[in-house]
């Protein structure tokens, strides 16, 4: 399984996301400059963390146009994967590859926090590495990070059973107190309806080496994501 | 640069003679039912300095935009175009526009 890893101006989080993949993982990962636009060797395509283009306007308004995601737009029609997190989400959403939009947080601050989520569902691409139900931990860090949608959206995404994670308690319950940012029905990481495209807030590349020291124990709840993805490659081949 | 990338209106008025300026004045504000920590911040703040009266704030976005264009309503239909594609998130946001011809 090749991965992709768009790197735009502002982008912090592309080599943390390729040392996973390609140091702990061992899969061929290539960097993709925001200006290229072949992504015909990729399977698949993640959008990463940090200021794309400063985030200037808005969160990830910018990045849209760039020739890496307008190549990226054709590689999710064709209903391959891709995955953004944080702000990698928030371009997904400004181009409306995944519906909704991140505000910003609900007490103004930046919060950057390790915080439980639940897995709604595990029957999907990016979430076979985890029970249903399981609780994880994942680091989030963000502004403007909170979900918001229309009323008619929402009910959609929880009716199609968009919402693959949610902030939680450690008891799993999805309450307000949970919820950092104010994100509606705590949602911390949606797919689109057809499942192959992924965003979410939190990072999963940051909990994902021991070294790192953000596995506590022998909890390595990001890099099961990572690790579901390749064994699914694995199984198709 | 990334306006470079956006599909140019096919009526777009910059290569032919008759051509006219116009300033065009954008307003971006969020849309009703999305919260705005940061203007509840600022009415807090105004009624801490004693603006008891003060209710509501809101903040949105002004932008003002320079362009060419056959006519008024030519440059307010690509105005529009240029919102919904990138100044405005049509999810969160309302736009308003006001278009003067430039003197």
């Amino acid at each position: 399984m090749k991965f992709g890893v768009i790197v735009f101006p502002g982008a912090n989080c592309d080599r943390d996301i390729a040392y996973i993949l390609r140091d702990i993982l061992g899969q061929p990962t290539r960097m993709i400059w925001h200006e290229d636009s072949d992504l015909s060797d990729i399977d698949v395509v993640v959008v990463p963390g940090g200021f794309s283009y400063g985030d200037y306007l808005r969160c990830g308004a910018i990045a849209q146009f760039s020739p890496a995601m307008r190549s990226t737009l054709d590689h999710a029609q064709q209903g391959k994967p891709v995955m953004g997190i944080c702000n990698g989400f928030q371009v997904l959403t400004e181009m409306g590859l995944l519906p909704g939009a991140l505000v910003r947080n609900r007490d103004m601050n930046f919060v950057c926090d390790r915080l439980p989520l639940t897995v709604e569902r595990n029957n999907l691409l990016w979430t076979q590495g985890y029970k249903k139900g399981q609780i994880i931990t994942i680091p989030i860090a963000h502004g403007e990070g909170c979900y918001f949608a229309d009323d008619d959206t929402l009910k959609a995404l929880e009716d199609n059973r968009q919402v693959l994670f949610r902030y939680c308690d450690m008891e799993g319950n999805a309450s307000e107190a949970a919820n950092p940012n104010g994100s509606l029905n705590n949602i911390a990481g949606i797919c689109n309806k057809a499942g192959n495209v992924l965003g979410m807030m939190p990072h999963p590349e940051r909990a994902a080496d021991a070294a790192l020291g953000n596995t506590e124990g022998c909890n390595t709840d990001g890099l099961a994501l990572f690790e579901g993805l390749v064994q699914s490659a694995m199984a198709v081949a | 640069m990334f306006f470079s990338v956006c599909t140019p209106v096919s009526n777009a008025a910059s290569a032919k003679s008759h051509a006219k300026s116009y300033n065009a004045k954008v307003y971006v504000t969020l849309r009703p039912s999305v919260l705005d920590p940061a203007g509840k911040a600022v009415r807090s703040g105004l009624n801490h300095m004693g603006y008891d009266n003060v209710s509501k704030i809101r903040i949105g976005k002004y932008i003002e935009v320079d362009l060419t264009a056959e006519s008024e309503s030519s440059a307010k239909e690509q105005l529009d175009k240029i919102c919904d594609q990138l100044l405005a998130n049509p999810v969160i946001e309302n736009y308003r526009i006001e278009v003067l011809e430039a003197a």
